[in-house]
């Protein structure tokens, strides 16, 4: 049965939200961006007492409250995609024409994830396990889009 | 049932604030929030394993973040907790400590963690605030948070002169308590010398509200921590600073505007009278040692003396000229320098008890007020003139009046 729904003279306002917007980085967040900036370089922060290296960088260790902002260590520019999704529908502010492959890569060294774009695969062959390594973007911005993206070793 | 009785009493035993300024570009957002909270672990003595529950406020839109308390669980502590999230406007920061007190009271916590902030330099304050307007009638009309109507209303009630004269010599006295604050953003020096030039000479923004009248646009949070009077007999380290009660008032924006209508009753008068009342306070100006105001603006302040002691004619302005409001008056205003000189706004609301609770317990540095500070009273403001107040208590020693 087909639900009756009678819509005549009910009007509809468009609505348009423009809020411009800034989003800090911080003293931390800057210095991890520096070390991919300039000495393409990807490190990560430690929690001793977990024993557990995060990124992207954190002041605190989340699980125990140890501060951890000094205690940098290098991780491996490659690592293994152990998680992924296709993205496969265009928008404005998506940073890539679809499809392609959104990543979640462990780089060697790391206890967390980091979220990026992989490339030189195609969708439809692309599984976890594989290892990928970061292909840094040529021209810089201050933004985790130094790495340009990673691709299978 | 008996509405507004506590289950159990509550008392706020941890205070940290950041420092309030435009240039924060040093600490990201959770960073900022997590000064906060590691200050106010610290002034209680305790750790983040103590705490059992946490709420967490900011203004909606104002730095675009879609649920910032997700985000900034790298600098709350909530990991593994139970989190809330509230955002009522300019209330937020009052309104959360309204929460923390009603979830210790009701004994499904015993101490909650609240953390209100903002990072205003990140966002486009207006651009949020005129999303607050009725999507139907006015958002394609409204412009933002500035008013000069109760400028002109001082005004026509008490004469040019006389009115600018008290909305700066409060502008100026708000300037001479931040320059005792050190976490204070907007610090000048100002002298009371200097009230007719600014009267003359600052900015208009609108109508006879000038840009030294308004308050400012700042980066910071506070963080409060809270707990039950069975806690507190176990030892705190710092003096517990009890919450005896609070209200608050909401309302729709289109409500004063009723044709043929008597100009209805302000929400501050009516959250002021009915909160005195149910607690048995005849004489505000004489009970309350310090009132932590939310004062948006020099004319708002002023006009809303009145309304929050519940004054008649120009007794606020007679008490203004005599002084009563200074740091060591009759009844100080702002001992920290109030909103106009610091505006985080998620946090400006909980500065306000925050900022009472600690000339209670006599912590409030080079802005202390010199006399004991037994009865604090204390405001938060947002929306379209939603009011929150609330009071805070030495000890533990009020009569319960009446509760119907």
């Amino acid at each position: 049965m087909t639900m009756q729904e009678d819509h005549k003279d009910c009007f509809v306002l468009e609505g348009k939200m423009a809020l411009p917007n800034q989003n800090f980085a911080g003293r931390l967040g800057s210095r991890f961006l520096i070390a991919i900036r300039d000495r393409k370089k990807i490190m990560g922060l430690k929690c001793n007492p977990c024993g557990k290296t995060f990124v992207p960088p954190r002041e605190y260790c989340e699980k125990c409250w140890t501060k951890i902002a000094d205690n940098w260590v290098e991780l491996g520019t490659e690592g293994e995609l152990v998680n992924f999704t296709v993205v496969r529908y265009g928008d404005r502010h998506l940073p890539k024409k679809p499809p392609y492959i959104l990543g979640q890569i462990r780089l060697d060294g790391a206890d967390t994830p980091l979220t990026h774009i992989v490339e030189g695969i195609d969708p439809r062959d692309v599984e976890s396990g594989i290892r990928v390594k970061a292909v840094f973007a040529e021209k810089t911005t201050n933004t985790i889009m130094d790495i340009d993206h990673f691709e299978p070793v | 049932m008996k509405m507004h009785v506590k289950n159990r009493n509550v008392a706020i035993i941890g205070i940290g604030q950041t420092s309030f300024s435009s240039h924060k570009e040093d600490q990201n957002q959770a960073e900022m929030v997590q000064e906060a909270v590691i200050r106010a672990l610290a002034d209680a003595g305790l750790k983040i394993g103590d705490i059992d529950c946490i709420v967490h406020g900011n203004m909606e839109l104002f730095e675009m973040q879609f649920a910032p308390d997700l985000w900034h669980s790298l600098g709350t502590g909530a990991y593994g907790k139970d989190e809330y999230r509230i955002t009522t406007g300019g209330t937020t920061g009052a309104t959360l400590v309204c929460a923390a007190d009603n979830l210790v009271a009701s004994g499904l916590y015993n101490t909650v963690l609240a953390i209100g902030m903002e990072k205003l330099q990140e966002g486009n304050t207006t651009g949020g605030i005129t999303n607050m307007a009725d999507p139907l009638w006015f958002r394609n009309l409204q412009t933002g948070a500035l008013t000069g109507t109760t400028a002109q209303e001082m005004i026509d009630e008490f004469g040019e002169e006389r009115a600018k004269r008290a909305a700066m010599r409060y502008r100026i006295m708000m300037d001479k308590h931040a320059m005792l604050n050190p976490r204070a953003h907007r610090r000048f020096g100002l002298e009371y010398s200097q009230m007719e030039d600014l009267m003359a000479n600052s900015p208009p923004l609108v109508g006879e509200l000038r840009l030294i009248h308004m308050c400012s646009q700042s980066d910071g949070a506070c963080a409060m921590i809270f707990t039950s009077e069975e806690k507190v007999k176990q030892g705190t380290k710092n003096p517990p600073v009890w919450i005896r009660d609070h209200i608050q008032i909401h309302r729709e924006e289109t409500i004063p505007n009723l044709f043929g209508f008597n100009k209805p009753e302000v929400t501050h008068h009516y959250a002021a009278r009915t909160l005195f009342a149910r607690n048995g306070i005849q004489d505000p100006v004489a009970y309350f040692d310090v009132f932590e105001m939310y004062d948006p603006s020099a004319w708002w302040a002023v006009d809303w003396l009145r309304e929050f002691f519940l004054l008649k004619g120009d007794e606020h302005l007679r008490m203004l000229e005599a002084g009563d409001f200074d740091l060591d008056g009759r009844i100080p205003i702002n001992p920290s320098g109030g909103v106009i000189a610091s505006n985080p706004i998620g946090a400006t609301a909980m500065l306000r008890p925050a900022e009472a609770a600690l000339q209670i317990r006599g912590d409030a540095g080079g802005h202390q007020i010199k006399k004991e500070v037994r009865h604090a009273l204390a405001s938060g403001f947002g929306g379209t003139f939603w009011s929150v107040l609330m009071i805070l208590e030495k000890e533990l020693n009020w009569q319960e009046v009446s509760h119907d």
